[in-house]
């Protein structure tokens, strides 16, 4: 469709002119400016919602909404149009058969044996290895291993020694879902465990012998406690209201050497309104801060997240000072066990703080876990009260904890970014289908790519400076502050305001910082040649010959500036009372984006996804991009790097 | 960029020739000026009748005014004071926490005297065109808009020997009232009618802008932080009495030692150094909406809570730098 307008949410009178296409992967709109042909990409599994507006003099507007929080604005003249437009995105964005996702067409020219390699590069069973299992205490199960006891669960599950597959089967039938406990964490330190489960089938008085025998094989495999914590992670008043639905939690008296506890965090519709409540108020147009302090504390966002971070530093605690082992369990063991499980081993191992210890964290507790990735984020067209932004929270977790420890953690925030986007594009077969289970019927890893090899290949985008292994901050048990500690949580702008790019820091500390520790590796190696060559001379010199020594040249090197200078921002519009103040022509606006669009030789990185004049705005890419690998340019998540690459090297 | 006092039209619209002049000699002609007054067209009205009022356009007609109302006095205070009460209510539930910082208000003045700040500074940069700053006396709401907006203009401004110049002249020898303004903080209980924050305001702005533009200013967050400290209670006398005449009169040049000299010393100068700062000509625009602008933690939470990982932080910073 042609003379479609795109909008700029933050300055209504910036528009852009051009051409829209649908694809059968994304829609794509092209603008019209002749030299850069600016791109606008969006993958079809991203659209969360359109919205048809009322036409206006100035065309049909149209508002589609993404699931990574892209809001995008069109204008399009013919009303017919925008009604097939809008049509056919509502298709679009539906699918109903797996083979509609990107992942199954994505193709990045890699060959089998690469594709292969990609789908091995994380393993759970070197996992469990790396915590020290099997042992004399804990041992790999397969008594599921045709999905035969729980259909949900991995083939291979971890059990304590003594808990028998009779005992294992038995536990099973008394679970929801048929999730039974099994191992999420081992800590070699002290044996203490995290185990998960969902809720047993109690109701108000149902027992059950294996049940029981499970927890105690739990405890047992822990001879340095006498109890084990049962944290049940819904609100009391829900867990209780589901015994009377022949379900609820395990009462202290029946197992033997419990101490039951609550940590109410609400359940996913509560979630799902939250975020909703939340979005709303970033759509506000130039909300007051009262608007916005008032927004956010009505969506009760951050207090769910505090919740979940609550509930991952209790469990931490008891596993790392008490040396207690914990089952945790909310009602299906999908949702709320997932995050406070994976929050826990974060606090706990820094081993998960580093860039493939986080993917192995989501494979563990997330993918092999069967957390409903096509119920929860929409892969398919399904039940909208199934979808839920629960990794999101997870996500959000990992990033509050990142501002509150910034030497802690190897990858950045735009790790969290990109894993976050991609749990959503369906551009990599990872996060596809419901369980192991459904993800090895549909051979996903024989069809699609993994997003793990992508993201491990590009992984010096992901790099945090200011992580040293063997930094003090880095080792051991994280302790996230306890109260007082509300004004710890931030907004974060970089995930939900993430395409508007006026509102974030201009200048990136992060890739900054990267590239001064890069430059200081190639001078060390460069000092160490030198050096070398200086022992040779002097070795020479001994044997009598005059030789100068060598000059270091140390000046020369440092050509690093932060920032490019020549690289203006804009002023944002300060005055309410726009009358009174003339406005700018447009002209002038537009001389100093445009002088934000980067050069290749300004940046210095071997992502992909990267493209030659990207620019500042969302999912914008080049057609003319090339990567420096050569291989077809990806319609990136979003330009790459976010609007900060203010960063340049002389 | 020029700063002033209201000018004192009163009941019965009083001319002063010699003030026309003087602003008319400041544009050429069929130029124009703006004039930015910090209080709101009501309250600015209601001055005429204790003898003070604004510009009437028939006598300055060059000039457009301009309102952008900024809290001052014992509201402000109040802010300041509600806002360190609720950092310290340990019993304060997430669920209730954005809620009463809203009610503080205290980031609500932050934006306002950002907003007003670039909005000055638009009016230089981008219309080129002058700009008069006042408000009711010149002292308070007037000095911190014309200094912020030197700091988001002028690039000499940001660096720790500008930053100091630009103090001493925009508020010290300005006039800013300290001795008045910055008595007893926000844990006194009397509550004295001069009191209030504009000083910490606009180091807050400041810091503000030091989040948005990590590599732009040449100090850091502790430079900040001393300076506070220091304009309540300090060793040295740059900060005392209320205005030039009084330090004469008191002879504080004489009796005393000179904050900026200590600040000077090498030992003292690099903790305040900010390790990634790389000059920027240009001038640095700030995004004042409600999500870009935070709670100065390391000022209000400075005896809370422990600034231990982000001290190591910065100190890892440093060194990758050096």
């Amino acid at each position: 469709v042609e003379n479609v307008r795109l909008l700029d949410r933050l300055s209504s009178r910036k528009a852009a002119l051009g051409t829209l296409y649908l694809t059968a992967t994304h829609v794509i709109f092209v603008e019209n400016v002749s030299e850069t042909r600016k791109e606008t990409w969006v993958l079809h599994s991203q659209i969360s919602s359109i919205e048809k507006q009322a036409t206006t003099a100035t065309g049909c507007p149209l508002l589609i909404r993404c699931k990574n929080f892209q809001v995008i604005q069109l204008v399009i003249p013919q009303e017919r149009d925008c009604h097939d437009v809008y049509i056919s995105l509502i298709r679009l964005a539906r699918p109903v058969k797996y083979e509609e996702l990107y992942c199954f067409s994505f193709n990045p020219k890699l060959d089998k044996e690469e594709r292969e390699k990609g789908w091995s590069l994380v393993d759970l069973n070197d996992e469990y290895n790396r915590m020290g299992i099997p042992n004399s205490y804990w041992q790999i199960s397969d008594v599921n291993r045709d999905y035969g006891v729980c259909d949900s669960y991995p083939t291979e599950v971890y059990v304590p020694k003594s808990a028998t597959a009779h005992i294992i089967v038995g536990s099973s039938k008394f679970r929801s879902r048929r999730r039974f406990p099994a191992l999420s964490y081992y800590c070699k330190d002290n044996n203490a465990s995290i185990c998960r489960s969902s809720q047993p089938l109690s109701g108000f008085s149902a027992r059950c012998l294996e049940d029981e025998q499970m927890l105690q094989a739990i405890r047992k495999a822990n001879p340095g406690s006498d109890f084990i914590y049962v944290v049940d992670t819904r609100p009391k008043l829900n867990a209780m209201a589901n015994r009377a639905a022949g379900k609820g939690y395990e009462n202290e008296d029946n197992y033997s050497n419990i101490k039951f506890q609550f940590i109410g965090i609400e359940n996913i519709h509560v979630m799902r309104n939250s975020l909703q409540k939340m979005l709303e108020v970033c759509e506000l147009k130039s909300p007051s801060m009262s608007d916005f302090l008032w927004g956010l504390e009505n969506s009760g966002w951050l207090k769910h997240i505090k919740a979940i971070m609550d509930a991952g530093t209790f469990i931490a605690k008891a596993v790392a000072e008490e040396g207690v082992s914990v089952l945790v369990h909310c009602s299906d063991g999908w949702d709320r066990t997932a995050q406070v499980c994976s929050v826990a081993s974060l606090l706990l191992d820094p081993y998960y703080r580093t860039v493939k210890g986080f993917m192995v964290l989501i494979e563990k507790d997330w993918i092999s876990f069967g957390h409903k990735f096509n119920h929860r984020y929409g892969n398919l067209d399904g039940d909208p009260k199934e979808i839920s932004p629960v990794i999101d929270q997870f996500i959000e977790c990992v990033w509050q904890l990142m501002e509150q420890f910034p030497c802690a953690f190897e990858f950045n925030e735009r790790f969290l970014i990109h894993v976050q986007h991609h749990i959503y594009s369906c551009q990599f077969g990872n996060f596809l289908c419901n369980s192991q289970k459904e993800r090895r019927e549909l051979k996903i890893q024989e069809r699609t790519y993994s997003l793990w090899a992508h993201l491990w290949k590009n992984r010096a985008d992901y790099l945090n400076p200011l992580y040293r292994s063997d930094h003090s901050q880095t080792r051991g048990t994280l302790h996230p502050q306890m109260a007082p500690c509300n004004f710890l949580y931030k907004f974060w702008s970089g995930m939900y305001n993430r395409f508007e790019k006026g509102l974030h820091p201009r200048q990136s500390v992060t890739d900054y910082l990267m590239a001064v520790k890069e430059e200081t590796q190639q001078l060390e190696e460069e000092l160490e040649v030198l050096g070398e060559r200086l022992a040779n001379l002097q070795k020479l010199q001994v044997n009598g010959n005059k030789v100068k020594s060598m000059q270091q040249d140390r000046s020369k090197h440092l050509g690093l500036s932060a920032s490019n200078n020549s690289l203006a921002n804009t002023p944002q519009e300060y005055s309410n009372d726009l009358k009174s103040f003339p406005s700018r022509s447009p002209s002038q606006g537009d001389e100093e984006d445009s002088a934000l669009i980067l050069t290749q030789d300004n940046l210095k990185s071997s992502d992909p996804d990267l493209s030659a004049n990207s620019d500042q705005e969302s999912g914008v890419e080049d057609l003319s991009c090339r990567s420096p690998s050569g291989g077809s340019c990806l319609p990136s998540e979003d330009s790459g790097k976010d609007s900060d690459e203010a960063v340049c090297l002389a | 960029m020029l700063r002033s006092g209201q000018p004192l039209t009163g009941p019965n619209r009083k001319r002063c020739h010699e003030d026309e002049m003087l602003l008319g000699s400041v544009l050429e002609e069929r130029e124009r000026g703006f004039v930015i007054d910090t209080r709101s067209a009501q309250a600015a009205k209601q001055a005429r009748m204790t003898g003070g009022g604004t510009e009437p356009k028939s006598s300055y007609p060059q000039w457009k005014r301009l309102h952008q109302p900024l809290e001052r006095g014992r509201p402000l205070q109040e802010s300041f004071i509600k806002l360190v009460e609720a950092c310290n209510d340990a019993s304060l539930g997430m669920d209730r926490w954005l809620a009463r910082l809203e009610s503080c208000r205290w980031l609500s003045h932050v934006k306002a005297a950002l907003s007003t700040a670039c909005l000055a500074a638009q009016c230089v940069d981008r219309e080129q065109a002058s700009v008069l700053v006042h408000g009711a006396e010149g002292t308070d709401t007037t000095l911190l808009v014309t200094a912020l907006a030197q700091v988001i203009l002028d690039p000499a401004c940001r660096t720790l020997a500008g930053f100091q110049g630009l103090l001493e002249r925009e508020w010290i020898q300005a006039g800013h009232p300290f001795h008045l303004r910055c008595a007893r903080s926000a844990y006194s209980h009397a509550r004295l009618k001069q009191e209030a924050p504009l000083f910490l305001l606009f180091l807050d702005c400041v810091w503000q802008l030091s989040r948005q533009f990590p590599f732009s200013l040449e100090f850091g967050e502790g430079l900040l932080l001393t300076l506070f400290d220091n304009a309540y209670a300090s060793n040295y006398g740059t900060f005392l009495c209320n205005n030039e005449k009084e330090r004469c009169l008191c002879k504080v040049k004489e009796s005393t030692h000179s904050l900026w000299a200590w600040l000077d010393q090498p030992e003292e100068k690099k903790k305040y150094l900010n390790p990634l700062y790389s000059p920027n000509p240009l001038a640095i625009w700030p995004s004042v909406e409600p999500q870009s602008i935070q709670l100065w933690q390391g000022l209000f939470f400075r005896w809370i809570r422990s600034s231990q990982y982000l001290d190591e932080a910065w100190a890892e910073m440093r060194r990758l730098v050096e």
